[in-house]
């Protein structure tokens, strides 16, 4: 007898209850989106979501053809937001490096003191959104630059320091067992042992940290921080949707580049 | 010239990976260390340069006894102990030149060793292991840009340029091919005989240990089970180290498997172009 014709056995994936279960569960999702949807749409006036179209298509028409004539009046913030990333993103660095140094398990010097602080200190700096950065240091210092710059730096610490900690504590031990064994010192360790090993991962980190803070930096004018989120602001109150379209453009042109830019270093780094 | 007496570590976990062992190298003595995984092999050499710290006993190089060092003399006292490493341990993203200058780590501050302002001795010296190991053309490499026998090579210079006493050498080639194996071991031994130079090599393929060492220890369970030429290495020795097994049949088998290994890649070679 050939094992096609052998008494068939019947193998589930699920138990019959489990299937039973598994659609009472869907069905509960089902409901739940219903119910959610009924509540959120409570207070949407229909008569402007149906119009939606025609307000989208109104503004589109207005704000085309950008007004390219405009451009002159945006090199220079343009060039203060580029500057707003790259020296916030400095700044961020210089702050997280020690204190991924500090958090990392296997490099800290104090387990019980220093690591708790550091990442609490990376953790505080990752909970606050950088516009609201901006926000506290427009109050505290006034709207500028130098607010930006700050706001830019104190969110990218525990960017970077959190991947940088995390890249720190992954390192092969037997290299840093090997540089110990030939009777090297601590900072001998750190920089034969495990700097070699993380800077890869250290640019890579930075670079991409930079092609986000370009992003953040061009709406930080919104709120005063500088740069070409000023200008964002100022012809979006004005309702100059020329303008609007123009600085769009610009914003999406300038991400465009860094985004090109940071994967060439990445991949150069790798 | 390195003496053991009553070395004994026993892990937080309460596993006790050494019990009691003792023994003495003199000058010029390279002792294969054989024994089952697990039997302490490892342990026992990083117990002598303190990767691992011993629990008690005393290791004595040239009468300063390691165990009782604080942190500026065991720098002191590590730098003259080369050690080689079974996954090669080399800095995988430096040159093939900085590894081998990072065993002079311990001679030179750590701002001179952060801008690589090696003396022109250190270079030099440098220069002829690299040429010693065979590996000349090749110390402008990145480290991972080469092989595993390569690689070896690379750390055998490296605990060469620390100008050691006694090397650590724990699993040479554990990672490397049959015909690489011997070769490297093959080097370690001339370059000891060379230099005079006493060395613990740990390692597992009995047939190598044999071939290549003046002495064996044999570990089991963390004791000292074996101490004598490698001739002694009888099938009751072996035994005793290892337990049951054909050991007549396996060193015949040593020379067999090469071969069929050799065989077997030229048929799957033969099977890839015929596809």
């Amino acid at each position: 007898m050939s094992i096609a014709s052998a008494e068939t056995q019947v193998w589930q994936h699920r138990t019959p209850l489990k299937r039973l279960m598994l659609w009472a569960g869907w069905l509960a999702c089902v409901a739940l989106f219903v119910w959610c949807w009924e509540r959120m749409t409570q207070r949407t006036i229909w008569a402007f979501v149906w119009d939606a179209p025609n307000a989208a298509a109104d503004i589109g028409s207005r704000a085309f053809p950008p007004r390219w004539s405009y451009m002159e009046r945006l090199w220079w913030p343009l060039w203060d937001t580029i500057n707003i990333a790259t020296l916030g993103t400095l700044l961020g660095i210089a702050m997280a490096v020690p204190l991924a140094f500090l958090a990392a398990s296997n490099t800290t010097p104090s387990r019980l003191i220093l690591r708790p602080i550091a990442l609490f200190i990376i953790v505080a700096s990752r909970s606050i959104n950088s516009l609201i950065w901006a926000l506290l240091l427009v109050s505290i210092l006034g709207p500028g630059i130098l607010a930006g710059i700050l706001a830019i730096g104190l969110r990218s610490i525990g960017f970077i320091g959190k991947l940088l900690y995390e890249a720190i504590e992954e390192t092969d031990i037997s290299q840093v067992e090997a540089i110990t064994a030939t009777g090297a010192s601590q900072g001998q360790i750190l920089t034969y042992g495990i700097v070699p090993q993380v800077l890869p991962a250290f640019y890579g980190i930075s670079v991409f940290r930079w092609d986000i803070n370009i992003r953040e930096s061009a709406i930080l004018g919104l709120v005063g921080a500088g740069g070409i989120g000023a200008q964002l602001n100022a012809s979006l109150n004005t309702l100059a949707w020329p303008q609007v379209s123009l600085i769009i453009l610009v914003i999406l042109g300038t991400v465009v580049v860094s985004e090109w830019v940071s994967a060439k270093v990445r991949h150069a780094v790798i | 010239m390195l003496r053991i007496d009553g070395l004994t570590k026993t892990y937080k976990t309460g596993d006790k990976a050494l019990s009691n062992v003792s023994f003495d190298v003199p000058q010029g003595q390279v002792i294969g260390l054989i024994g089952p995984s697990g039997a302490g092999k490892s342990t026992l050499i990083r117990c002598i340069n303190r990767l691992v710290e011993p629990t008690s006993g005393t290791v004595r190089l040239n009468d300063v006894n390691l165990p009782a060092l604080r942190t500026g003399d065991l720098r002191r006292a590590r730098r003259r102990i080369g050690m080689i490493f079974q996954e090669y341990a080399l800095v995988e993203r430096l040159t093939v030149m900085e590894n081998v200058l990072s065993g002079r780590l311990g001679y030179i501050g750590f701002w001179r060793s952060f801008a690589r302002r090696y003396s022109s001795r250190d270079i030099a010296n440098a220069y002829r292991l690299l040429d010693r190991v065979g590996l000349m053309s090749h110390a402008d490499k990145r480290a991972d840009a080469l092989s595993g026998g390569q690689r070896q090579r690379v750390g055998i210079a490296r605990a060469l340029a620390q100008d050691p006493e006694l090397l650590l050498i724990d699993e040479p080639t554990a990672s490397l091919d049959p015909k690489t194996s011997r070769q490297i071991m093959r080097l370690i031994v001339e370059i000891c005989r060379e230099r005079g130079l006493p060395a613990i090599i740990n390692i597992h393929d009995v047939v190598l240990a044999q071939q290549f060492s003046d002495r064996i220890i044999g570990l089991q369970s963390g004791s000292m089970v074996f101490d004598g030429p490698p001739s002694g290495l009888t099938e009751a020795v072996l035994t005793k180290i290892y337990g049951e097994e054909d050991w007549t049949a396996m060193r015949k088998g040593a020379a067999e498997d090469a071969d069929a290994e050799a065989e077997e890649k030229m048929q799957a070679e033969k099977m890839l172009r015929a596809l």
